[in-house]
């Protein structure tokens, strides 16, 4: 297999820095070379969706911005100043110090620079995520566990409501924002307290600080964020669900409410209580609509193609089979799982339904993708539900298309979910409306 | 020393050639001055916020062009601004009648094995796909800051697969630590493109015209057949066919001399082809001054003065009018350095007044060292003074600035800039087409442009009385200096 990747759908561990501007007023402060913040904004923020700098992201991220210099006779002193200047200039609650490449490489002492400032009481931490060291999926784990390691402390008293919620990745996920307000909405729905640590609203530094407090955490998430939860065991003793398949839908929410009900302890008829309200409001509008689904369907797409990661593939594949009987071709998991994770995500997509299965091919190179795609029969034009990058292969097929994984740079997003009930809706209509404008 | 050195696959910085500067407050007068004098020198600047590095400027340019590919030796996230080149060609593929497809771009994807081991046979295995999956013309190998720090080799994978794959494969020196400006990364990217795209002349065309251009609308052809003369632009949106015989054509123009300054004089000293030293074609006297001058050099004089005489009298009524509309507004402009100039030409040539012009560097000469080129000077002398600052983009500062000076509108040439304008309330645009407001029609769009940002500022207004800004009441409350150190 090739090693080349063309058409990226992830980046560096450096990618942690959005991980940080979507904690509330809270500052990340790169030191690294000149470009490499500015051009993962543009990455994973602008041009995926067009999500903006935020409140101190994009061009207000201070950094250290190293030169021939600082890689020759070191970068400590260049980073003191930066980090001097950031605690006057920058209107912070928590300040994340992120390495590059160059100062990972040239050996710059990070840790022990940020160590002499938190001694001074300043709320700061420091992620070693210098851009060979992996993905961004790994690199929103090192800044969430740098935090847990270096600021947090253990809680007086636990919070029996509480549940910490380890879930999507802000910035890489564009619809990252709507789907933690629509988790915390089911979650608060059972009656318990979500904390979802990223976002508007979700209460920055003191949401934080309440981690050690919460009665369990959950990831909701093949795998991206078990290194999270593992660490807050190791730590607090905290417990936590995984529950591995992102809930779009009726089925597959219902499911995970009932697994957390049942995990939480909760009184099973009030869960069943708001899982039968929220059924029946969405299938009030599939029920609406079912003219659409047998009149309108007979020359739209029957087979769909994920190319996303596995949150959005699994998720998006166990709700088109589910609920709208559609069928899989092979699906693209492109967020690279670790090994350890391959075996059970394959088993996944091979039991979607007892005859329903799909093929999985790991990789997040565009070229192959595209080439696998093109090598595909289809005896109907299928449904390719990935990113931009897929538009022309998608075509060239002749399918149709919508983007819902990085990069985005076909639709504008804000807060729109795909997570839940009205998420599962909203993902309907944004298929068939992306068939229907076709012609 | 000659300029093009074609046995060197590297260049010198824009800050060790040209003695550019990212750190200076003052007016553009006094900037203009002390450049001419030779006394520039840069200041230390304690605290920063992110720039930009000269990879995006090299990776950007040369995967605009057509047939060619782009093979990025480095981590993955250095490949994150693929996306937005990518919809930078689809979108002038779009606009010239060019079916949109996905750019030629891909990664080596080195990793931290490779960083200890050696990711040669990476960058070979990139090679081979970008030449299998695209089939280009040439391939352009990007280095990074790992490929550097860890010393590999990719001249000698460049050489050896031009070899194997019988096109040219050229490696672009644009590691993001070696230069504090990012527009070294064009100088380095032409270099690239000097070294082993452009031929020796095969016969001479010299009503041929290169124009170096980024990706803004072509605006030249019709203008320049009205010379008689035929737009070569250049890189963007070109082909390698036409690159490898630039040194044919009768002359090069640049619109920006911050982009195009090596390129052009690059083909001079190499080729002979003549570069027209003018200001920008800005605002009248700029655009009138870069028509003559090419007109003396392509023999069309008299076509030139047909044309300036034809061109002010097409836009004569409709330019009074706006600059009776906009006269007394102020504007702010940041921009790279001589766009920036041509949007403070093009403010004062519609009867706006320059409140402030901050610009990403400052380029105290360009690579053909004439005065007549100096875009700063020319301002400053047809229009008068202003205030200046220089920073790469540090947007800590350009807010305290907006703040102070209250500018009527904003205007900007960088992603990534224009936000903190509107957080503010105030009017604000990014030129995302350099070639908007050029040329004598270029003035017109460009005042009806401002004109419309300023009659209805209600969406600026809303999202300043909703918005926070990152900047604590202490900062706010500094001269934007503050930070600014002693000379270098």
């Amino acid at each position: 297999m090739s090693t080349t990747i063309e058409q990226p759908r992830q980046f560096c561990t450096l990618g942690g820095q959005q991980s940080v501007v979507a904690i509330e007023r809270a500052i990340p402060i790169v030191h690294g070379g000149p470009g490499c913040s500015n051009k993962l904004f543009g990455g994973m923020a602008f041009f995926n969706g067009f999500q903006g700098s935020g409140y101190a992201g994009g061009n207000a991220v201070p950094g250290t911005n190293s030169c021939e210099k600082d890689i020759v006779f070191g970068g400590e002193k260049r980073l003191r100043e930066v980090i001097d200047g950031a605690l006057k200039v920058m209107d912070g609650d928590m300040f994340v110090v992120l390495t590059g490449c160059t100062a990972d490489l040239v050996g710059d002492d990070t840790a022990t620079v940020v160590s002499e400032y938190r001694e001074r009481g300043v709320p700061i931490v420091h992620a070693s995520t210098g851009g060979f060291k992996g993905n961004n999926y790994r690199g929103h784990e090192l800044v969430v566990e740098a935090i847990i390691d270096q600021y947090l402390e253990p809680a007086d008293r636990l919070n029996p409501n509480l549940v910490n919620v380890w879930s999507v990745l802000p910035y890489q996920d564009t619809f990252w924002a709507g789907n933690l307000q629509a988790i915390r909405q089911l979650l608060e729905g059972l009656g318990l307290e979500a904390n979802i640590l990223f976002g508007h609203d979700s209460g920055g530094i003191d949401a934080w600080k309440k981690i050690p407090a919460a009665a369990f955490n959950i990831v909701l998430s093949p795998w991206t964020g078990l290194s999270i939860a593992e660490k807050l065991k190791q730590r607090f003793g905290t417990p936590y669900l995984h529950y591995p398949v992102l809930p779009i839908g009726a089925v597959e929410t219902s499911k995970f409410l009932r697994s957390v009900g049942e995990f939480a302890e909760l009184r099973k008829e009030d869960v069943e209580q708001f899982i039968e309200k929220q059924e029946a409001y969405f299938y009030h509008y599939l029920d609406r609509s079912a003219d659409f689904f047998m009149e309108m369907r007979w020359d739209l797409p029957a087979w769909f193609i994920n190319v996303s990661d596995s949150f959005y593939s699994l998720g998006i594949s166990r709700f088109l089979v589910n609920e709208l009987a559609l069928k899989p071709g092979r699906q693209f998991i492109t967020d690279n799982p670790p090994e350890e994770f391959r075996k059970e995500l394959i088993r996944q997509f091979a039991t979607l339904k007892e005859k329903v299965s799909a093929e999985v091919t790991f990789t997040h190179d565009g070229g192959e993708i595209a080439n696998a795609l093109r090598n595909e029969k289809f005896d109907q034009p299928p449904l390719v539900i990935g990113t931009s990058w897929d538009r022309d292969v998608a075509k060239q097929i002749g399918g149709y298309h919508l983007s819902i994984a990085l990069p985005i740079t076909d639709r504008l997003v804000l807060d729109r979910a795909y997570v839940g009930y009205a998420g599962g809706l909203r993902l309907v209509e944004d298929i068939y409306g992306a068939v229907l404008t076709t012609y | 020393m000659a300029l093009v050195n074609l046995a060197n696959s590297n260049i010198q910085t824009r800050e060790q050639r040209l003695g550019s500067i990212i750190s200076y407050e003052g007016t553009a007068a006094e900037l203009a001055q002390i450049s001419r004098d030779g006394q520039l020198r840069d200041r230390t600047r304690s605290f920063t916020q992110i720039s930009s590095c000269a990879s995006s400027c090299a990776i950007c340019l040369l995967s605009l062009i057509q047939d060619a590919a782009v093979v990025n030796h480095a981590p993955l996230g250095c490949a994150a601004d693929f996306s937005m080149f990518n919809l930078v060609n689809r979108y002038g593929q779009f606009k010239r009648g060019i079916t949109p497809a996905n750019a030629h771009l891909v990664s080596s994807n080195l990793t931290e094995t490779d960083t200890i081991f050696g990711g040669v046979a990476k960058l070979e295995q990139a090679v081979r796909d970008a030449h299998e999956r695209f089939h280009p013309k040439a391939i352009f190998i990007t280095a990074s800051c790992a490929s550097a720090i860890t010393g590999e080799d990719v001249d000698s994978v460049a050489d050896s697969l031009e070899i194997e794959l019988g096109i040219p494969v050229v490696t672009v020196h644009c590691e993001g630590f070696r230069s504090k400006v990012w527009t070294t990364g064009f100088d380095v990217a032409y270099h690239a493109i000097l070294r082993k795209i452009v031929k020796p002349p095969q016969t001479k065309r010299p009503e041929l015209i290169n124009i170096i251009t980024f990706w803004g609308d072509d605006v030249f052809t019709e203008l320049f057949s009205k010379l008689g003369l035929v737009a070569n632009l250049i890189v963007p949106f070109s082909n390698i066919e036409k690159i490898s015989r630039l040194s044919e054509s009768g002359a090069t123009v640049q619109m920006c001399s911050t982009l195009g300054t090596y390129l052009a004089s690059g083909l001079e000293s190499l080729y002979g082809v003549p570069e027209i030293k003018a200001p920008p074609p800005y605002g009248l006297a700029g655009t009138d001054a870069w028509l003559r001058a090419l007109g003396r050099v392509a023999h069309k004089e008299a076509e030139v003065e047909a044309l300036i005489a034809s061109e002010r009298e097409a836009i004569a009524d409709e330019l009074t009018e706006l600059r009776k509309e906009l006269k007394g507004l102020t504007g702010y402009v940041a921009a790279g350095s001589v766009h920036g100039h041509s949007l403070a030409s093009v403010l004062r040539e519609l009867g706006m007044n320059v409140a402030g012009g901050c610009f990403w560097h400052h380029d105290p000469n360009f690579d053909n060292q004439d005065p007549a080129a100096d875009s700063l000077e020319h301002v400053v002398k047809t229009y008068g003074d202003f205030p200046v600052s220089i920073c790469n983009k540090q947007s800590y500062e350009v807010v305290n600035q907006l703040r102070r000076l209250k500018p009527d509108v904003f205007i900007v040439r960088h992603p990534g800039m224009a936000v903190w304008g509107g957080k503010l309330g105030i009017p604000t645009f990014l030129v995302e087409d350099e070639h908007f407001g050029l040329a004598y029609r270029g003035l017109l769009r460009f005042g009806r442009k401002i004109a419309d940002a300023v009659n209805n500022p209600s969406f600026y207004q809303h999202l300043a009385k909703h918005t926070r800004l990152p900047y604590t009441d202490w900062w706010l409350r500094q001269g934007s200096a503050t930070f600014l150190g002693a000379e270098e």
